[in-house]
């Protein structure tokens, strides 16, 4: 049991590399805020568009939602970070896990949103339209404020599950919570700092989980069932 | 233009990685099978904790539920990997990477079957226990199978996010697709393996995004 302290636990390696963890929570927390402001307002925009049903680029945007949400970010990230120095553009590792991350964020909140503006009724637009509001004030004032209570919830979700893939960085040498903690495990030699990177991890997602779950068990209610 | 064709389209390189990437392959195609078959089974045990009335039962289940969905997969998976073998546990890529993403996966499962159950009646139960089933007899033949009909599309769903999950077993140098793609990457200086790599997802979960889609516009309609 002590053998199991020392290994996890052990307080003078928390000490040590507490500094280092933390400086990988600031770097995670402005790449993952970064990435959610991004991610859902491009998300959002692309949504809006849709409505015009313009079929050029409701194809455009359908394709890319597709994609985005079929591919693993670990192979676009790679593929970025180690296939584009080749045709001379060299991004940053921070660089290439935005870019990835938002896109993938943005393919997933454009469905979310979408189906917000589906589930408004046909008659509403009508209603809208014929009140003087015009396409886009009805769009921004009629539809749009609907579409996004209904997204809220699965965004919430969404945005967890983006903020953990920040993680990732830890492959393309972002200092962030993981690379640190496994950088302190190599030098320290104790396993120490990878709980402490996932205590950092809960007490950073963790409000993010709740919420959800708030989300949820009003959902389970408001079926009355 | 042509440099760009050759450092991510080259047909060449692309196939001479191909017998590599795969072997690669087929090691993700074994992930998914072990992790989502684990998952679905591990998921529906513990969201039936999640909703049991004692609670004992209920309340480490929802911790557990709670703290897989907190931790990013490639932290449980690098804890797991690397740091079990200082506690002198010692654990094969695979099964880390099994044990890493079952522990993550059948939390998510667990919300999905859990959305599911509470989406039928009570008057079901009641109506099925009064008929002289027994309560698994209630729950194994009348109420499993319409939640699972239920939230299908979110079953879905999250199983296209286990196989895209399995990358990050290349990180722990476990031979599947993407690792070994990667790997064909840095001896050709070439990215086109990655492109081939990141195709055959595109080819194998492509269509069942569209399914998903479309399952959900037919429920919101």
């Amino acid at each position: 049991m002590s053998g199991f302290l020392t290994t996890f636990f052990n307080v003078d390696v928390m000490v040590r590399y507490l500094p280092d963890i933390l400086s990988g929570v600031v770097v995670a927390v402005l790449i993952g805020a970064a990435v959610v402001v991004a991610g859902v307002l491009t998300g959002l925009a692309l949504a809006c568009l849709r409505t015009y049903g313009l079929r050029f680029w409701n194809v455009l945007i359908i394709c890319f939602a597709d994609i985005f949400r079929a591919l693993p970010p670990l192979v676009l990230i790679l593929l970025l970070y180690f296939g584009l120095p080749g045709v001379g553009v060299q991004l940053s590792g921070p660089m290439v896990l935005f870019i990835v991350l938002s896109l993938t964020l943005a393919a997933f909140a454009e469905e979310i949103f979408w189906a917000g503006f589906l589930s408004v009724e046909r008659g509403q637009w009508e209603a809208g339209i014929s009140t003087g509001l015009g396409v886009n004030g009805t769009l921004l004032y009629v539809a749009l404020p609907q579409a996004v209570r209904l997204a809220i919830p699965p965004l919430v979700n969404r945005v967890l599950a983006i903020t953990k893939m920040t993680a990732l960085g830890s492959v393309i040498g972002v200092s962030e919570i993981l690379s640190q903690a496994t950088t302190a495990q190599s030098f320290s030699g104790s396993a120490t700092p990878l709980t402490l990177a996932a205590i950092a991890y809960l007490v950073l997602l963790m409000p993010l989980v709740l919420a959800a779950r708030t989300f949820e068990s009003r959902r389970d209610k408001s079926q009355g069932r | 233009m042509q440099n760009l064709i050759d450092q991510f389209f080259n047909i060449a390189i692309m196939s001479k990685s191909l017998p590599l990437m795969l072997s690669g392959l087929w090691m993700t195609a074994k992930l998914c099978a072990a992790v989502i078959l684990l998952g679905l089974i591990g998921g529906l045990l513990l969201s039936l904790a999640n909703l049991s009335p004692r609670g004992w039962l209920r309340v480490p289940a929802i911790l557990f539920t709670d703290i897989f969905r907190a931790l990013p997969p490639l932290v449980l998976l690098i804890f797991i990997y690397s740091g079990l073998p200082f506690a002198g546990i010692e654990i094969s890529p695979f099964a880390a990477v099994v044990l890493a993403f079952l522990l993550n996966n059948s939390a998510y499962y667990a919300e999905v079957y859990r959305a599911g159950i509470l989406s039928i009646g009570k008057g079901q139960w009641e109506a099925a226990r009064s008929t002289g089933l027994s309560q698994t007899q209630t729950l194994t033949n009348v109420v499993l199978p319409q939640a699972v009909r239920n939230v299908l599309p979110d079953l879905l769903s999250n199983t296209v996010e286990v196989v895209k999950l399995t990358s990050l077993a290349s990180v722990v140098s476990l031979s599947e697709l993407l690792y070994a793609a990667n790997m064909a990457r840095s001896i050709t200086y070439n990215a086109s393996p990655l492109v081939l790599a990141a195709l055959i997802y595109l080819v194998i979960l492509w269509p069942v995004v569209r399914l998903v889609s479309r399952f959900q516009r037919r429920l919101a309609a």
